[in-house]
């Protein structure tokens, strides 16, 4: 690793204002992807800013809904009562995501932040317009088998790699950031950006924001929302695919729906147009089969991953089927 | 009579590993830095590579301060190791995957490749090294003897700090959920179905 100097905010308008007068500077929490990325060299700053200190770690449930703060553990949020009673679904794709040891250090922060696993971005050896802008992309014809079948561009097609970040888009959480020009709220969809021509831009956060929160409101889907991961190797592996489901039912009647998709896309992905086929149906083999059908509908796979367009229509019927579905 | 067909030695493999290693930093003509610092008082600050000042900080490690000097990008695996000679706790591939680096902070396991040393300033360190209670072995420690829960070892310590939090959090109710919940540690030798039934040992009776 090089060598960066180091400092320990108190707060929040500190560490914000310490990351706004230095360049180079990044936040680290719970630090288990950003020191991966600095050992390897994919990232470099030349200062450390160590926001653990802050008062944001606190999970909160009122009659909207759950706030949560930036700084609570992947295990904390997990284990919270109101998270596994009322959002089973951000509990579940937490339990299913790192391992334990993991789960301990990293933050809701640092886990929306997390960089992509594609090889080639992590590899500082490969070509990667995500790492070094205008270098190229080996994955559009390379080792493609985790990599994106929707929401990639001739740019990069990495897969976002957070299971919370897709439990949050089915939820329709937001995230709250503090920054220099002072606190906004960003719905989780306009949170993360397509790559376009610009893989190196992920997040709408501007120079220096800080998350200091996310908020999970509450809604008639929440309750019974699940989320499925397939994955290479039954735990402590990221996702090939994976499913988060929110219903409304009446018996098999789909009142409301929402589903959000991981391992599929080059961000948490979000179908409308697959919740439409189902909303105001009965949730039957027939309208889950055409849900899957219509979410795959703009997919371009490449040669190593064309299987995922059928898992995830697959890994969306099981789901929904075992859910509250006419089998 | 045949002789033994294995020459007479003092070395044991152990001894030989450390001469070796001794061998090895004498080769590289820098003072051993391996040394405990509690009873060190702690080097004034220093620049290294230009940009980082070394800070000098407050390791609270299985009930002992220790006063080190290190610069913020060192872990607290490399911390601990390097500087304050508690070698117990391995290093296998520095990047969080492996588990060997397992310690429990503040009682939480964790991945100490994965944390910096000046992160854990004010916290309560355990390592391997803390675990026996003077001769007298942990229990987990003696479940993974009695089940010959490993073969080379390298990974050992690590599974051992990962059990001991295992067994507190409660995740050891059959043999699915304690290797679910012990997926973070990987042995090479693939001692799994001993390392099993070690936890599951040591939970019986650590939780009684």
């Amino acid at each position: 690793m090089r060598s960066f100097s180091y400092a320990s905010a108190r707060d929040s308008a500190e560490a914000v204002r310490l990351a706004g007068r230095t360049p180079g500077a990044a936040f680290i929490a719970g630090g288990t992807d950003l020191l991966n990325l600095m050992k390897d060299g994919v990232q470099h700053h030349q200062h450390l800013i160590d926001v653990n200190k802050l008062d944001l770690a606190r999970v909160t449930e009122s009659a909207s809904g759950l706030r949560i703060g930036g700084l609570a553990r992947m295990r904390q949020v997990a284990e919270h009562h109101a998270v596994r009673a009322r959002f089973p679904v951000l509990a579940e794709a937490l339990l299913a995501s790192a391992s334990p040891q993991v789960r301990n250090m990293a933050t809701m922060g640092g886990n929306l932040l997390q960089r992509t696993r594609c090889g080639y971005f992590r590899d500082t050896g490969s070509a990667c317009n995500k790492r070094v802008p205008g270098s190229g992309c080996p994955a559009l014809q390379g080792w493609n088998r985790g990599h994106a079948v929707l929401g990639g561009s001739e740019s990069c097609i990495a897969t976002h790699p957070s299971d919370l970040a897709v439990a949050l888009t089915a939820l329709d959480a937001a995230v709250h950031v503090l920054g220099p020009g002072g606190a906004r709220r960003i719905p989780v969809g306009e949170f993360y950006r397509l790559p376009g021509d610009t893989p190196q831009v992920e997040t709408s956060l501007r120079p220096a924001e800080l998350i200091t929160a996310v908020e999970v409101p509450r809604h008639p889907t929440a309750r019974r929302s699940r989320y499925l991961k397939l994955r290479d190797r039954a735990t402590f592996e990221f996702a090939v695919v994976s499913v988060a489901a929110a219903l409304d039912l009446r018996g098999h009647f789909v009142r409301d729906i929402r589903l959000a998709f991981g391992g599929i896309a080059t961000k948490p992905w979000r179908s409308a147009e697959a919740e439409a086929e189902l909303r105001g149906k009965n949730l039957t083999v027939a309208t889950v089969e055409q849900a899957g059908r219509v979410l795959v509908r703009e997919a371009v796979p490449r040669q190593g991953n064309e299987f995922k367009v059928e898992l995830v229509q697959r890994a969306l019927a099981e789901l929904l089927l075992d859910l509250g579905g006419l089998r | 009579m045949p002789e033994s067909p294995h020459p007479a030695t003092t070395h044991t493999r152990r001894t030989v590993l450390k001469s070796t290693a001794v061998a090895a930093a004498g080769a590289t003509l820098v003072p051993a830095p391996a040394v405990a610092a509690s009873s060190v008082p702690a080097a004034a600050p220093t620049t290294a590579g230009g940009v980082a000042e070394a800070m000098e900080i407050t390791l609270s490690v299985n009930g002992r301060k220790h006063a080190v000097t290190v610069e913020p990008r060192v872990t607290l695996l490399d911390a601990l190791r390097e500087r304050l000679a508690l070698t117990g706790t391995k290093k296998g591939c520095d990047r969080g995957e492996c588990g060997a680096c397992t310690v429990l902070v503040d009682g939480e396991r964790i991945k100490s490749c994965l944390t910096l040393a000046v992160m854990r300033q004010g916290s309560a360190i355990t390592t391997v090294e803390g675990l026996a209670d003077g001769d007298r072995l942990h229990p987990v420690q003696e479940a993974f003897i009695r089940r010959d829960a490993f073969q080379c070892g390298g990974c050992t310590p690590g599974q051992i700090m990962s059990a001991v939090a295992c067994i507190r959090e409660g995740h050891t109710g059959s043999e699915e959920e304690i290797r679910q919940w012990m997926s973070g540690n990987i042995c090479r030798c693939a001692c799994y179905q001993n390392i099993v039934a070690a936890v599951a040992d040591a939970a019986r009776e650590v939780r009684g």
